[in-house]
């Protein structure tokens, strides 16, 4: 995590909400992985930031300030998403099940195979293996940023990674650099493909 | 507990994709969106301002 001051620092900065601006690549990197969208990735961050900037007040100087922006992000996110859900019927199970897996044989491991398989997983393991694995919170951390419990977080974390090795056809004694005789199993959105931030 | 546990060689590897995506999507080719966004929220805010 980035944000260390000077610990003897004595001049504290002008404005606690500077301190955002920092956080800004986090936030998209989190919002890219909500929305598996580059555009609506950046629509969610702006969003963020205005609320954040609107409610700094509610923010406890001293306490994790990206996890805060992390936290008002999720929330923004999952109330557009109930809004959405009411206008368009389309659950993460629903368009799993329209993905069709075809696997092929490939030198590598292309990280937008692994782009794609992740784009697969439920919105809450997703959030919870970017926190964890990703962004390095504690599981701890992760819990209060999604506000569930800790043991929620670990078994997120737990089926999201399972679920990766599934999709990409892994076992634990496989590289993700896959050699030519392994099969890769890409994932393609059928006829209308996402589009992921490359 | 947390990391008590060593992580078997494919979370690592699970891990370390997901750190180069997310890498990847945290550099943000369009800083300046947000900067705007934020100089011109500094502005509204800015008492002597108005």
């Amino acid at each position: 995590m980035v944000g260390d001051r000077n610990p003897n620092g004595e001049k504290p900065p002008a404005d606690p909400r500077d301190e955002i601006v920092e956080h800004l690549g986090s936030l998209r990197a989190f919002a890219v992985s909500l929305t598996r969208n580059g555009s609506a990735a950046d629509d969610l961050v702006q969003e963020t930031i205005v609320k954040a900037w609107k409610n700094f007040d509610k923010f406890k100087e001293g306490t994790n300030l990206r996890a805060w922006l992390f936290t008002i992000q999720r929330n923004t996110f999952y109330s557009q998403r109930r809004k959405a859900k009411r206008e368009v019927a389309d659950s993460d199970g629903e368009m799993a099940a329209q993905l069709s897996v075809k696997p092929h044989h490939d030198g590598r491991l292309a990280m937008n195979d692994f782009r794609t398989a992740f784009a697969q997983l439920p919105v809450e393991q997703r959030e919870a293996l970017v926190l964890v694995g990703a962004e390095g919170m504690t599981y701890e951390e992760a819990a209060e940023t999604c506000e569930v419990a800790v043991g929620t977080i670990k078994s997120r974390v737990n089926r999201g990674r399972k679920r990766l090795a599934e999709l990409m056809q892994l076992r634990d004694d496989e590289s993700l650099e896959l050699t030519d005789q392994a099969t890769v199993a890409v994932v393609q959105i059928g006829n209308q493909p996402r589009k992921f931030a490359v | 507990m947390g990391s008590s546990k060593p992580k078997s060689r494919l979370e690592q590897q699970i891990d370390e994709n997901l750190r180069k995506v997310y890498q990847q999507d945290a550099e943000p080719e369009m800083p300046d969106r947000f900067m705007k966004l934020l100089e011109q929220l500094k502005e509204q805010d800015t008492p002597d301002g108005r």
